[in-house]
Order: structure tokens, then sequence, then C-alpha cells
């Protein structure tokens, strides 16, 4: 992450400390500094899943529905079989590997998906709103810590709630929809009740 | 004439007085008016001209029920017709016109139709339109369709923006009166999440009109309270303006928040639609008033009783100066009394009842107002206005025996509980004889997913008629509700309320009962559709014995208002008819949404550039700089072609091909869908999946393949490569990379479950880049980094390294014909590679110039049908197998398996004179319509013309000078070098040649080139 870059601000993320904004509304839209990502697939119950989630984010496996986070890496739960590690980018490889090795005999797949997704951020106190205008998912209840796969608009995306925001991801060819969707949620004036 | 009382007016605020015109006529109301108060406080009765017949028509009701006075609003891209002026609250610069007149509103050409009344019945249109079918489309549709019809479209763009809104609740309360305010307190009490929504602008319902005493204190009082109490509690979010349009399956409700409506907003939003997820959803929309039909009913100046007191207790209008009542029930006394209270002159009530024993007309005779009973209105005198009444017996047949003058008349049939809400996902009603309305049937409520009730109904929308009854019914059915959701249990005194004792309604469905014909033809049910009791009698002579008939028969209940006041008269009347009791004949069905919603608030904020998600490649503004012309393929933007100034798109596509085949071209296959495929299963999984072997694929190494649906059809295709022992990447076309990965996990979830693969859908992770020609080699050499020789990677192989020093794997394969590399590398990265190979290609002092172009789609296009190679979705369309395209090497005749073998083999689709591919040539030389059918001998059973073949791709090509296509032709191949003659919509039929599909390098050897 390029810390020094100009135009980046801090938000209230600890995954992702600074990101550069390109809205403000009654809440700010920001876009994030992307780490490098793994999709991992296996079964819960596999032998060496635990030590691999470990050895490339130094976090446990995460449970249902949950994302894990320390640092700069962290753990999603994905869906039964699924897992999305975020590490950062000059860890990728060794992490790739690692997951190989604990993973070796097992039935999985581990995949570098860095630049298949998106990230970005929706901050303020009204951020939850911003999203409850776009997705059918109960943002109000939503408790920090879980990660929700749901739909934003029209199109697929995750997000998880994380101090006075969200994290939200998107697929990459849909992040001009998602910005342009984002910003014009958080419009002034159009806060809800 | 109505006017504005110089007192009173409990919603107005007289100091802050607000303008607006009417048909171009200035005009002043107060803030808090609606349109419909302030235009009767300017006097303004005629409000518009009925739909068929063009009767001058008044504001009859107060709220969303209201059938005449609908008003086009605003001009341009804020024009909106059909608006109920009721409804409508006014704003400053408000701007409203009548509807449905010509030349003006007093005085109106169509007003003819009313004089030849008894030429256009019930079933009109049916009957005269039919024949002659010329005259239908030439004379009488465009004559119906000037004199008809309510307010006309838009213009223009709408200039106001909307939004969509999700929400969650245990409990939806929908309706803001006694009812849903009182369990709005005790469910939010409970802590429960509770959504209140109120339709109007104001809490209260009726409660404060009818002066109800609520727990000892005016029900003001007591509402004011109870909002304040609502306030403090954070699970209850309890809005004004927000209209319950409709409830759906599994508790999910859709409503309207009107936001910029009166209230323009900076901002530019005007509605939000809420789509609320309840656990449950509690109807108190209370109950609306009927209309009595009687002759002249429709008359400006005749109006709901209970409109007349709201309009009167809200906004201080006085409908006129000597105002009769007449009724068949109680209720209407409220109105006689408040308009006395009020000072103006009451000279009758009219009571189709022998005996009017409540409390009510007792204090309306202590008062001394007179009281008629067992007469009936036989005849309202006026045309453009209420001049008097013509009284008579009930029981008569119309003789009138007193005219009685006055300059309005409120009129009250009973109460209609609003059970639409309750109705929309099935709740079923029964008629109550006592109360004379259809209420819901508690005992058969709408189910929810578990089987429970997902609606709840009270108040009077469960029928209760009493404020008395609203409240303790309401107790009654929300204490255990909130148990079964999980609430807490609730202390605290039951709210109490003390109602007059009410005689009984009794049923009055024509006035007088015995009317004669001429009468009934007078007496208007659906006011907006202009249905009278005539219709319905006639409809049922006729044989419409169905409700449901006879409503689409006479149009009764179709107009905007799905009537709201009409139905149940309707069906009434019907009922007598056909000499069976009312529940016999039954209701029609109540569809959401309640009442119309904003075609802008359905679409929320897709419009404009969120009108649709666009999938962007990584390097899709670099196309956009340089002048690509792009194109949708799904929801991906694609470059169709690249042209140059002074060039057009076929110039630039043919200057494309050439130079791939010549030089080099570069090719954006981002949007090619990319399927990872792992685990100790994949190979056999594989060769499921696809017609041909993948399981045998070595190391290294590309194959194309064909996946068929069971049934045999051909669905997908494209190259796939070995990556590892047990890993394989799957191509798949633009369009079809969701597909085929939901297709592989519903295969791996659903029927082999124990098998050990995994998927995953890596097409966002790269970008690929097609490097395609002669000079293709020698461009990636200049980049450096890996070693592209014949030798080193032959055609069909893959290979990893970097390229300029970005990680890429490199694809040797070709859907053009030509020496060909496909390279995929990150997406991040994936415009610095293309613009690596941009540059690379530039020539100097030292090295030649490559003569590097992009191509778009069609170029591609072009490009594969010289070599004759099939698209997914040109040559096929669902029902074509690989066998009709000639790809029998395709299939596997060694596996015992695959999807879509035992399909394949049925008769009709292994039979030999099937349409199969092959090429054809016009002879000549022009370009063949695409879609073009190949005419076979005589005709079929239809009396058409045969067809055997049609063509699937047709283009021209730079290559060969002349048009080349693709199709599909009965016995395929083995007509080759036959004349053949295709459709021409533009005239005779084309000549061609059946050629063989391969137009271009039949041999193969460009793609092979070994330097």
């Amino acid at each position: 992450m390029s810390r020094a870059e100009p135009g980046l601000a801090p938000v209230t993320s600890r995954f992702f400390p600074e990101a550069r904004i390109f809205a403000e509304g009654f809440a700010s839209v920001w876009d994030l500094e992307s780490p490098a990502m793994i999709a991992l697939r296996a079964r819960p119950e596999t032998p060496g899943l635990e030590k691999a989630i470990h050895a490339a984010t130094a976090l446990p496996v995460p449970p249902r529905r949950t994302i894990l986070a320390e640092g700069l890496h962290a753990a999603a739960w994905m869906a039964p079989d699924e897992y999305l590690l975020f590490l950062p980018q000059n860890r990728l490889a060794e992490a790739l590997a690692a997951i190989e090795s604990a993973l070796a005999g097992q039935a999985f797949l581990a995949a570098d998906v860095s630049d298949a997704r998106l990230l970005l951020r929706v901050e303020g106190a009204k951020a939850a709103q911003v999203l409850a205008k776009l997705t059918p998912a109960d943002i109000e209840t939503l408790p920090e810590g879980e990660l929700r796969r749901s739909r934003l608009g029209q199109i697929a995306a995750g997000f998880w709630r994380e101090g006075t925001g969200f994290n939200v991801m998107v697929f990459r060819s849909f992040a001009g929809y998602a910005r342009a969707l984002l910003a014009n949620a958080a419009r002034e004036g159009t806060e809800l009740e | 004439m109505s006017r504005r009382l110089s007192q009173g007016g409990r919603l107005i605020d007289r100091s802050a007085r607000i303008e607006f015109t009417f048909n171009g006529r200035p005009m002043a109301g107060f803030a808090g008016d609606t349109l419909a108060s302030a235009l009767l406080a300017n006097g303004q009765t005629l409000v518009g001209r009925s739909f068929k017949y063009h009767r001058p028509r008044g504001i009859l009701a107060s709220g969303m029920e209201e059938p005449n006075a609908l008003v086009t609003l605003g001009t341009g891209g804020r024009h909106e017709p059909n608006q109920r002026a009721t409804t409508t609250e006014l704003f400053d610069g408000l701007i409203a016109r009548s509807q449905n007149h010509w030349p003006s509103l007093a005085f109106d050409l169509g007003a003819v139709n009313d004089l030849f009344a008894r030429f256009l019945p019930a079933g009109f249109y049916y009957k005269t339109f039919i024949h002659p079918r010329r005259a239908w489309k030439h004379l009488f549709e465009p004559l119906i369709r000037r004199s008809a019809g309510l307010g006309r479209a838009p213009q223009e763009p709408d200039a106001d923006r909307y939004e969509f809104r999700y929400a969650h609740c245990d409990l939806l309360i929908a309706g803001g009166g006694l009812a849903g305010i009182e369990a709005a307190l005790l469910a939010g009490a409970s802590g429960l999440r509770v959504i209140l929504a109120e339709a109007a602008a104001h809490w209260g319902g009726r409660a404060v009109v009818d002066g109800e005493t609520i727990g000892g204190r005016p029900a003001e009082d007591w509402l004011d309270e109870a909002l304040q109490k609502l306030a403090r509690m954070e699970n209850v979010t309890f809005l004004t303006r927000l209209m319950v349009a409709g409830v759906h399956d599994h508790g999910m409700v859709i409503a309207e928040e009107r936001i910029g409506d009166g209230r323009p907003r900076p901002s530019g939003l005007r509605k939000r639609l809420w789509r609320i997820r309840a656990r449950h959803v509690l109807a108190a929309t209370g109950a609306i008033e009927r209309p009595l039909a009687f002759a002249g009913n429709d008359i400006p100046g005749v109006m709901l009783a209970s409109a007349m007191r709201d309009y009167l207790v809200n906004h201080a209008i006085a409908p006129g100066e000597r105002i009769a009542v007449v009724t068949n029930n109680d209720d209407a006394y409220r109105t006689a009394l408040a308009l006395h209270a009020a000072g103006l002159e009451v000279p009758v009530i009219v009571d189709t009842r022998e005996h009017s024993p409540g409390d009510l007309p007792a204090q309306a005779r202590a008062a001394g107002l007179r009281c008629e009973n067992g007469r009936a209105v036989v005849q309202v005198r006026g045309r453009r206005k209420v001049r008097g009444i013509a009284i008579g017996l009930h029981a008569g047949e119309g003789a009138a025996v007193e005219e009685i003058p006055c300059d309005a008349l409120a009129m009250s049939g009973g109460w209609s509980p609003v059970v639409h809400l309750w109705s929309h996902c099935g709740g079923k009603l029964i008629w109550d004889e006592a109360r004379q309305m259809f209420r819901p049937d508690p005992a058969r409520p709408p189910i929810n997913h578990d089987g429970s009730a997902l609606v709840t109904t009270i108040g009077s929308t469960e029928g209760a008629l009493s404020a008395a009854d609203v409240l303790s019914g309401t107790r009654e059915a929300v204490l255990p509700l909130i148990r079964r959701l999980g609430g807490k249990a609730t202390r605290g005194k039951a709210t109490a309320a003390r109602s007059p004792a009410e005689g009984p309604i009794e049923p009055a469905w024509i006035l007088p009962r015995a009317a004669g014909p001429e009468l009934r033809a007078k007496a208007w049910l659906d006011f907006q559709n202009d249905v009278k009791v005539s219709d319905i009698q006639l409809a049922a002579r006729e044989g419409y014995v169905s409700v449901e008939h006879a409503k689409r028969y006479t149009t009764i209940g179709m107009a905007t208002d799905q009537g709201k006041l009409s139905n149940i008269n309707g069906l009434a009347i019907l009922s007598q008819e056909l000499s069976k009791e009312i529940p016999a004949v039954g209701t029609t069905t109540f569809r959401p949404p309640y009442s119309p919603v904003t075609i802008g608030a359905l679409a929320g904020e897709a419009r404009g550039e969120l009108f649709q998600p666009l999938r962007r490649t990584p390097i899709h503004d670099w196309h956009l700089r340089h002048g690509a012309e792009m194109e949708p393929v799904g929801l991906w933007q694609r470059p169709y072609a690249y042209p140059r100034p002074g060039e057009t798109v076929a110039q630039a596509v043919n200057r494309e091909v050439r130079n791939a085949r010549e030089n080099v071209g570069l090719l954006d296959a981002s949007t090619l869908g990319k399927v990872l495929v792992r685990g100790p299963d994949a190979g056999r999984f594989l060769d499921m999946i696809y017609t041909n072997v993948m399981s045998s694929l070595p190391l290294g190494r590309c194959r194309y393949g064909l996946m068929c649906n069971e049934q045999g059809f051909l669905m997908d295709d494209g190259v796939v490569i070995r990556l590892g022992e047990d890993s394989w990447l799957c191509h798949t076309t633009t369009g079809g990379a969701e597909r085929v990965h939901a297709w592989m996990e519903d295969w791996l979830q659903c029927e082999w479950w124990d098998w050990q693969v995994f998927t995953a859908d890596v097409t966002e992770q790269y970008a690929q880049i097609a490097v395609v020609g002669p000079k293709a080699r020698r461009l990636l050499e200049r980049l450096g980094g890996m070693d592209l020789s014949a030798a080193a990677l032959p055609f069909m192989a893959f290979a990893e390294g970097e390229l300029a020093g970005i990680p890429a794997r490199v694809h040797r394969i070709s859907f053009s014909g030509e020496l060909s590399f496909e390279v995929a590398v990150p997406a991040a990265r994936g415009l610095e590679f293309w613009k690596a190979c941009v540059a690379a290609a530039e020539g100097d002092d030292e090295r030649e110039d490559l003569q590097l172009m992009p191509y778009g789609t069609e170029a591609m296009h072009v490009l594969r049908a010289e070599k004759g190679f099939v698209m997914i979705g040109e040559e096929t369309d669902g029902t074509i197998t690989p066998r009709d395209l000639n790809l029998d090497w395709a299939i596997s005749r060694k596996k015992p398996d695959f999807l879509g073998k035992r399909g394949m083999e049925r008769s009709f689709l292994a039979r030999e004179d099937r349409w199969k591919l092959v090429g054809f040539r016009t002879l000549d030389g022009s370009v063949l319509p695409e879609g073009a059918h190949v005419l076979g001998s005589g005709q079929d059973d239809y009396g058409f013309r045969r067809v055997e073949g049609r063509v699937t791709s047709s283009y021209f090509s730079p290559n060969l000078g002349h048009g080349i296509a693709m199709g599909l032709l009965k016995n395929g191949l083995q007509r080759l070098g036959e004349e053949v003659e295709l459709t021409n919509l533009s005239g005779p039929p084309i000549r061609a040649r059946v050629v063989a599909p391969v137009f271009y390098d039949p041999e193969g050897r460009k793609q092979d080139v070994q330097s």
C-alpha cells in the first residue's frame, strides 16, 4: 500500500488505513488500495486448511459469514467451501506456495484473484443509509465482522462494516457502475429519515 | 358555490398564502391545502369531464379514491397526467390543468356523446368495432382516441430523480389512523422493529375529523401525545406521505414515499420506492365511503358525506350554502351536524330507512334539522352544478313528491373496508350482512412461508366502524401478534373511546328502489369510466354473469381509481339483476398497487449512466481515446471497430481485417470467460462437461472443446488448457462465463456432489490480448522475456513467463486463421501490456514498423467467418447440435458418457437431412442479408412457401473481395455446388452457390507459419 502517494487520506478502517476519495455527499465514497487476494476453495474439514489460512494471513479459519482481520491481513468466509484471503501484495507468491504445501495431497483450489475485484469504502455516520438504498440486505443489523455477499443496485457485491463505514468489494469490470451508484446514493440532501 | 369559511381548518395555515393556477387562472390557497381543497376554496366545483360522455364532473371524495378530480400537473419535464387533486399537496407555483375536454372545460364539444349515450352502451367497443376491420383502424380508433381518454402522456424526459430504499421490520403498519397509531404504540413498547406508514400528509385518519373522544380527551390531544411517544421509540420508524402500494409473498412490501411533491428539493429527489421485508403486516388502511346510486349523482356539488366533513374540518371549506344530505346509515348525520354547527344550512336529511333510532339522528332532530325517513333522492336538478333535489318515496318508482332547492348534496351509502393489502396475497373476504360490507375473513388470511398469517387487519379495515370498536379490536389483535413475533409483553391500560350508538345500515343500491330505466341510465356507479346502473343491468341481461366478465364488459372498476368507489355498488346491482346473494357474486380481484405509483419511482436510480451496469475491460479507456465505436456484448462494452478520421465504420472494418492478415492486429479479448477447474476428479468432470476428451490433454497444451446441454444442443465453446496435474482452465464465450460457471457448479453441487472438484470464475483476474497476424511473433519478441518460436511454443500450446516485464500466459491459439498469440496478463497490468505492444510495433532507424492496428469485434467476426469458424449465438440458437455444424470430430466416441450424449442420439437430432452448416457465395458477389431464408419448393400446410435453410453469418470479405456467408441448409454439404435462392426483403430472391464454409486458406497454413 503506497501510503506516501499524494491524494491519499485516512479513513476509519484499520484494515485499509488510507484511501482516495471520489465522492462526497451525506457520506463519502472512497477507492481503496487493493491488497493481494487469494481465492481458496476447500471443504472446512480438509486437513491442513487451518495451516494454509494461517500461513497466508496469520489468522484462523473464519467462521460462517465472518471476516477476520488483523493488521493488513484478513480472512473471509465466502461460502461453505470457499474463503477469500487478503494480504500485502509482496507476500502473495510466498503465501500461495505455503497454501500449496499445507494442502498438498488434498482436494482444494487456490488462485490469485488480486485483480478480479476492486475495493471501495463508504465512510461516515450515515454510511449505512447509502447501502440501504442499494442492497436488499438488512444493513442496519449487520454486525461488525460479518461479510455479506449480496447485491448493490444491479450488481453482485460483498460488504462489511468496519469503523464508521463499510468496505465494499465489486468485480473489476463493474467498478465504474459501482462508483457512480454509490456516489449517487450518497448525494447531499437525500438522507433517509 | 363552494367557498372558504372565515374560521377553522385544522390543517391549513392562513398566514402562509400559496399561489397556483388552474387552467391558466391564478388562484390562491393556504399551506396545508390539497389542490382539491384549494379549488373548492376558490369556488371551482367543476374540475373535469368524464371519460366517455364528457359529463361535467366535480370533486367527489377527499382521498385516494377520488375518481373525478384528475388533473395534469406541471409542464415540460414535470408534466404529469391523471394526478388526483385530492392527494396533491398545494405548493407555490403549482400548475394544474383539467383533462379530457375540448375546446374548454366549461364548453366541451365531446359532451355531445352524452346526448347520444343510448348509442354508446356497455360493451359498445366490442359490439361496434369488430367489423368492418378497416373502419376500426381508420375511423373509430382515431376518433375514440381523440375524444376519450384522460391526460396526455409527457413529451419530455422526467426532470426529477428517484431512488429505492430497502427496509426490514418485524411489523409493518399500513395506515396512521386511530388503529395504526394505537398498534404502533403497543408494538413499539414491546421492542419490535416497527414501521408505521401513512399515505396522507397528516396523521390521525378520521378520528379528529369525526370529533372522537379518545381516552377521555379530544382525539387531537391524544394524537399529539401518541406521536410524541412514538418519536421517543428508536425501534419505530413512522412516516407520512408513504403509501403502501402492495403486499407480496414472503412479506415483501412495496411502498411509495412522496418527497419532492410540492416541496421540490435541491437534490431533485421526488419519490423513493421502499422495498420492505416485513415479518408481519398490519393493514390499518381504514374504509372508504360508498356513493349512492341515484339519477344525477355525478353532477358537480354531489359529494361523499365524509369528504364534505373532511373539507369542512380540515380546510374550512363550505361545499355550498344549502347542503342536503342523503343516506342509508347513521354516519352521514355527522356531516349534517358538522355543517349545521358551522352555520351552514342543511335543508333536509333524506334517509332511505323507515326508522333511524341511533344517537346521531336523534342529535340531528334535536338540533332542529329536518329528517325525511323512507325517502330517496329521485333526481338531482342542475347540469353543471347542483340546483336542487327532487325527493320521493324510496319504495317507489321515482315520482317526485317534493323539490328542495340546494347547491350541494352529501351522500353516504355506507362504508367498505380497504381490504386491498389483505387481498393482494390471497386473503379471503366474507360478506357482513349486518354492516353491508365485504370484510376480511380472519379464518382465511394470506399465508406466509411458514403457514402463519402474513397480514392482520385492524380498525375499519377489519370492519369496525366506531372509535370504541377500533381501539378494543386493535388491542385484541395486536397483543397476541406481538407475542408471536417475540416482542415483550405490554402491560398498561387499554385506550378507551366512547362512541355514539348507531342504528343499523339498510342496503340501498339504487334510489329509489324501483327506479325506472330513465333514472337508472343517469345513476352513476363508476364515475371515471362512465358506468351506470343501466350498463351493469345490460351486461347481466346479455349473459355476463361472472363479476370479472361484467367488469371487463362494462369497464367498471378499470379506471385509474381501480373501482375504489364503484366495485361494491356494481356487484350489488349485478347480484340483484341475477337474483343472487351478494357473496354468491363475489368481488373482483384486488391487485397491487393500491393506488398508481409513478413509473419513475419503480425505475429508481436506474436511468442515465445507472440504467444498466456496463462492464469495462482494463483497456476500455484506451479504446475510447482511439476512436473506437463500442458495442454491447452482454453487459460488456467492446470495440466494434476503430474508424480513423474520414473513414466509415465499414471501411475501418475492412482495413482492420486486411491488416490482421497482412501485418499484425491487436484484439482486446479480456471479456472471454475463464473458469479454473481443479481437483482429483477434475479430468473426469471435464470429460462429462465437454463433448470431447479433456482428461487426456497434456500439460501445457490447449484443446478446443464444445459444451452441450442435456438435450444435446450446443451451448458454449472455447479453448481448454491443462495447467497442472489436477487443474485445467476453461475459456468460455464472452456471454457464457457466468452461465458456464453456474452450470458447472450446478452439476457439482446437485448431481456429482461427491466428486472432488472445485471451480473458480477467474474471468476478471486477467486481461487477455490477442496478437494476430504474420508479424505477431516478431512483435512479441520485441517485448522480450519468452521464447515464442514455433519449436518452443507450437500451435495449440501455451507457456507462462514474462513479456515486457509483465507476468504473462501466452496461448498459441487462433480464431482468425493467422499466426496468433493470446496473452493473458493480470488485469491491473492489461493496459500496460496493450500499450507495450503498440509501442513495440513502431519502427525507427533501426527497425521496421510492424504496421500494428487494433481491431474490433466486427473484424474478428469477418476473420473467423473467412475461416468458417462457428460462433455461439450466430450459428447456434439453442436448437443446434455440434453435428449440425459438422463438428463431429469434437464429439468423443470413446467416452461412455457426457452431457448431451443421450440427447443428440434422439432420432430427430441424429437424422441425416437436418439443416447443416454450409457456406454460401452469391453469384454476383454481393453480401447476403443475415437471416435470409433459403427457398424450397412448394408450400407448407399453412400456405407459406417452404424454406430449407437460413443464413447465420454474412459479411463482406475484404481479403477475397466478395460477400461470404455461413448458414444452415437441409442436407448440408451434400448439396455442395448447388445453386439456391435466398429471400431478400428489398427485392427479388438472391441466387447463391452452396460452397464449403472455409473461404480463406483452407489448408490452414497461415496459422502455423514458422517464422
